[in-house]
């Protein structure tokens, strides 16, 4: 129990570090929210009154403090550039960017799975190596240049989906789905080539082992050796280089968001950075900050209690 | 036997396709066939030919100088950024593995969580504070290759530091400073390289993905990335330009990575 | 082993819970399939403001011209008709401008238009509550008066006859002045909806006084990447774009019918004025002769534009000053012997700051870079999005030189040449020349129509002589519309009339 409150705690304090670096950092850039949203027309006093309002007046330790008295009942302010509420934006382009995700996530594991097995059964014939060798290509391949080419082939010269004809979900489910399938497989495309070579070469490992050997000097070179037990072993490291996948999964979403376009959290915090809309960009930055702790966090949790015995890591 | 021809196989091809690319992409730094910004509005969009092998894209540009020399600036600021990065996160690696304590406690709470982010996302944060241009770029993505770095670096450091050889040399007298980069740093060499591969790699891919959003190199200047957001627009009546600026891009990935996985 | 296998612990409850977030803040009602709708693509956001009274960016007007009205609005011909009011009066001298209301006028919140509703609006531009006129043609203003409860009159500290223009600013309800965030107006169409950098939403207004909108819904997409307007086009995800590109028109299948007009703006490199080296007019003069605007022309719209030489564009007639056009003829020579007076004999070095969004004036900085080459000049281009150019750019005035197109908010001279004297609030380029404003001021207060046109024109030569700017052109201004709508109306200033466009 010790454990459990002292890591909820130094969670708490890394959250805590987070954001005021994040805040500290965006407040320190020069530029006046009062006059950009006012203009040079403003007067003085009417400039003095809205930063009044906007809390602009007040040392950055304290208006620090009481944005995080507001963040942390989800209020996280109102953008400048849309005067709307900064959750409610969020909450709207959300499940956009969720579904690219979780969309991606899928697609890479159906791609790679199937191929991955199908190459080490097969392996050492010339069906292996020619995966292999376009495995290793489309591996080379950055997620916005796959979704250039899919775009090409798929959208412009096969005609099957809509370069661009984004539709929201509340407006037409199947349109949706259908058309996030593209964006979501020019992510996957290049990670499945990652996750087919790592399946491969750990399935080609498993062969060497004993139990392996054994079974196949008995000349049982049945699937149920394959699939029962290779496979089993062989998947452990796969499913975590998905896990480690999620980071790559969201930068290739910002980008690909872009070729697509796709108004999703991607699109949004790109065009808040640069309109400097900060309210919004640190939301989001500490919306993913919060995400990424919160599960370190309850994983750290659920090993101790899987397995009272493990050590700190270090 | 045949795993060793194999090796080879595939350093040879990395090499190939390395010397294919980087070669005039270095010489792209000083001379291209042609000025890589001259427009020449009779050539708007002209397609390969003799004199202009990639074509011209929509100011009459020609696409192969533009390739070399974009290239060269978006291998020139993957360099960099390798640097800086490693640089800065061997040296804050070195101080909290060798020394601990809050601060490091305190800094690797902060690297934690700059790992679990995507670096595009903190290079996207750095070039919001820092501007947009080409040394700009090379800045943010070098602050934001530091925590993978100083993780590695670090943890070398406090697997080194309690070995024989460090303790003897700390018996002898050396100081703190000494100790650190004279005898432990040499020893996380093999570490610290392939890193640095993967790095490039990473790089390369972080730049030509800013310049691809619009807040990476700047116009005129070509980069991979840059080039391919602009052949997007032409891609019907020119997709040669998209094609190979892309092709460009996987080849020096495929190259990086077909070498790095033999010597890796 | 362990560790990787805590990897992916974390990887299944960062997913976990992203669907359960998503889970808690989709499904939101969607409308109901409606009979007609065209979607139209629109370069940026409407980020600005979407106060009519506030409203800075061309792009945010042409969009709200839709939605609000004034007591009268421009027509396709550029001239005024009666919307709000029903008729209007000038006393002699031009100093009382008096309108009687429209009956029957509805807000789209279903209330009708009264008296005080259009004295609120009024007063709120020329901000008798603040003392600070919010809108600067405004400040000529003196009082709105209501004599009874259909007739409003606006009274003038001096006599101007050519005031009228301004009565297109918008009527809003007196509750509900503020329309940044609820936009009520009398237009053919309302607000229903927006999503940030996705789309804006409009729907025609039942209760509209005059001739009816006929398409029932409008989706404004933001396409704010213009590498991807053909794609868009093409694939069938907008129906209208404004503003193409040769290349980009080009491009298209015969599925679209392309529009041809002119932008109304006069494209430049608005130069600083306050800083070096651009306070100095022998170094913008320089600029002026080296550049080419003809081959801006030809790369940037197949020789299409029509040149400017001052800021002012053809469709002002009267105005609009052809001769100016050959005050600079591209002199390379000329040029580097201005820089070398001017004491820059071996150049220098400037940044040009572009909205992205724009492709036209991306390109032509891309261009004017190459030619300024020729005279030692270097000149670096910084992209930027079209946010922060208004707060960068054209409030903050942060900038050395930009290429942007200036429009005309109404159809009167003023609207382009007030906003160069010294002490405007939308002198951007911060343009200090008292000979200008002493000019100007003749010209603005004049209620001889010979003089005031003859005072415009001195002060548009003056920007010209003194070389205020790099004048180029006015671009060209392709439309592509499906061709399963027609009606598309080009109108002599910076808007767009989606009430007109109808299906075939």
């Amino acid at each position: 129990m010790r454990y459990v409150f002292k890591k909820i705690l130094s969670s708490i304090i890394t959250l805590f570090i987070v954001s005021l670096l994040v805040f500290v950092a965006f407040a320190l850039i020069p530029g006046d929210p009062a006059l950009s949203r006012l203009g040079t027309n403003a007067t003085e006093s009417a400039l003095a009154s809205l930063r009044h309002q906007m809390g602009l007046d007040k040392p950055l330790m304290v208006r620090y403090f009481i944005w995080l008295g507001s963040a942390l009942r989800g209020d996280f302010g109102t953008s400048y550039s849309y005067s709307m509420s900064v959750t409610s934006m969020i909450a709207d382009k959300l499940p956009i960017t969720v579904t690219l995700m979780i969309y991606s996530l899928l697609l890479m594991i159906v791609i790679s799975v199937p191929l991955g097995v199908y190459a080490s059964y097969k392996e050492g014939t010339l069906i292996d190596r020619i995966i292999q060798i376009i495995n290793q290509i489309v591996m080379a391949i950055p997620p916005f240049f796959s979704g250039i080419l899919i775009t090409l082939f798929f959208g412009m010269i096969l005609r099957i989906f809509t370069p661009g004809g984004f539709v929201s979900i509340s407006k037409n489910a199947v349109g949706f789905f259908g058309f996030m399938f593209f964006p979501s497989l020019a992510i996957a495309l290049p990670k499945s080539a990652m996750v087919l070579n790592l399946l491969y070469s750990s399935l080609n490992g498993e062969k060497k082992k004993d139990y392996v050997r054994t079974a196949y000097s008995r000349g049982n070179r049945s699937k149920t050796v394959f699939f029962g037990h290779m496979l089993k072993n062989a998947s452990i490291p796969t499913i975590t280089f998905l896990g480690m996948a999620l980071a790559d999964i969201i930068a290739g979403s910002i980008i690909i968001e872009q070729v697509f376009g796709i108004p999703g959290l991607g699109r949004i915090l790109l065009t808040s950075i640069q309109n400097r809309d900060y309210p919004v960009v640190i939301a989001i930055i500490m919306l993913v900050a919060v995400v990424v702790i919160i599960c370190n966090l309850a994983v750290d949790i659920i090993y101790r209690i899987v397995d009272p015995r493990v050590e700190e890591n270090t | 036997m045949k795993k060793q021809k194999k090796m080879n196989f595939n350093i040879i091809l990395g090499c190939i396709l390395l010397a294919i690319t980087l070669i005039p992409a270095l010489i792209g730094l000083v001379w291209t066939p042609y000025d890589p910004q001259k427009m020449d509005s009779s050539l708007k969009l002209a397609g390969s030919g003799i004199r202009h092998i990639f074509g011209c894209d929509n100011f009459g540009r020609d696409i192969f100088s533009r390739i070399m020399s974009g290239s060269g600036i978006t291998v020139m600021i993957a360099v960099g950024t390798v640097a800086l990065g490693s640089i800065l996160g061997t040296v804050i690696g070195a101080f909290t593995g060798y020394f601990g304590g809050l601060i490091d406690e305190a800094l690797m709470r902060i690297n934690d969580v700059a790992l679990a982010f995507p670096s595009l996302l903190l290079a996207l944060v750095m070039v919001s504070l820092l501007g947009t241009g080409k040394y700009q770029v090379m800045l943010a993505l070098g602050i934001a290759f530091i925590p993978s770095y100083a993780r590695i670096v670090r943890s070398e450091y406090i697997r080194i530091k309690n070995l024989d050889f460090v303790k003897a040399a700390r018996l002898a007298g050396a100081g703190d400073l000494r100790i650190m980069f004279v005898h432990i740093l040499p020893n996380t060499k093999t570490v610290l390289l392939s890193s640095v591969m993967i790095g490039f790699n990473n790089a390369i891919l972080a730049e030509a993905g800013l310049s691809f959003l619009g807040i990476g190199v700047q116009p005129p200047d070509a980069s991979l990335g840059r080039m391919l957001s602009e052949a997007q627009s032409y891609m019907f009546v020119n997709p040669g330009y998209v094609l190979f600026t892309g092709a460009t891009i996987v080849m020096i990935i495929l190259g990086f990575s077909l070498i790095s996985k033999e010597i890796g | 082993m362990r560790n990787y296998t805590k990897k992916f612990l974390v990887m299944l409850l960062v997913s976990l819970m992203a669907t359960a977030l998503c889970a808690c803040a989709g499904g939101k009602a969607g409308s109901a399939d409606a009979d007609s709708l065209i979607t139209i693509g629109i370069p940026q956001d409407l980020d600005d403001s979407l106060d009519p009274h506030i409203a800075e960016g061309a792009g945010t007007r042409e969009v709200l011209f839709n939605v609000f009205e004034g007591l009268v609005k421009p027509n396709s011909n550029g001239d005024l008709i009666p919307a709000v009011a029903s008729d209007y009066s000038i006393n002699e001298d031009g100093t009382v401008y008096t309108f009687t209301l429209r009956e029957g006028v509805k807000f789209h919140n279903g209330k009708t238009v009264t008296v005080q509703d259009v004295k609120a609006s009024l007063d709120k531009c020329a901000g008798t509550e603040s003392g600070e006129p919010l809108v600067a043609a405004f400040s000529a203003v003196k009082e709105v008066n209501t004599p009874d409860d259909k007739t409003i009159e606006v009274v003038l500290n001096e006599p101007d006859t050519d005031f009228l223009p301004n009565m297109t600013a918008a009527i809003l309800p007196a509750d509900h002045l503020d329309a940044s965030v609820e936009l009520i107006g009398t237009g053919p169409y309302k607000y229903v909806s927006r999503s940030p950098q996705e789309n804006i939403v409009l729907e025609s207004f039942d209760d509209y006084w005059g001739e009816k909108a006929k398409i029932k819904n409008v989706v404004l997409k933001i396409v704010a990447d213009a590498d991807t307007i053909v794609m868009n086009l093409e694939g069938g995800s907008i129906d209208l774009m404004a503003r193409l590109s040769t290349t980009q028109a080009s491009q298209l299948s015969d599925k679209f019918d392309i529009y041809e007009g002119t932008m109304n703006l006069v494209q430049a490199v608005y130069l600083n004025n306050a800083v070096e080296p651009f306070n100095d007019p022998k170094v913008r003069q320089a600029l002026c002769y080296a550049v080419d605007i003809q081959q801006i022309m030809d790369f940037v719209s197949d020789g299409k534009g029509t040149e400017t030489g001052s800021s002012m564009f053809p469709a002002f007639g009267k105005y609009y000053m052809k001769e100016l056009n050959d005050i600079y003829n591209t002199d390379t020579a000329k040029a580097k012997q201005l820089l070398a007076e001017a004491g820059y004999p071996d150049g220098f070095t400037f940044t040009i700051s572009v909205p992205s969004n724009y492709q036209q004036h991306v390109d032509t900085a891309q261009v004017i870079k190459e030619q300024l080459k020729e005279i030692g000049v270097t000149a670096n281009i910084n992209l930027i999005e079209w946010d922060s150019w208004l707060n960068d750019v054209y409030i903050g005035r942060n900038f050395e030189a930009t290429v942007i197109g200036v429009d005309a908010s109404t159809l009167t001279a003023s609207a382009m040449l007030g906003r160069f004297v010294s002490d405007s609030g939308k002198n951007f380029i911060n343009y200090n020349n008292p000979e200008y404003d002493a000019a100007y001021a003749v010209a603005f207060t004049s209620t001889d129509d010979d003089v005031r046109t003859q005072k415009y024109k001195e002060c548009e030569r003056i920007l010209a002589e003194d070389a205020a700017n790099v004048y180029i052109q006015d671009l060209p201004n392709l439309v592509a519309l499906n061709n399963k709508f027609g009606g598309y109306e080009f109108y002599p200033l910076y808007v767009m009339d989606f009430s007109k466009l109808y299906l075939k």
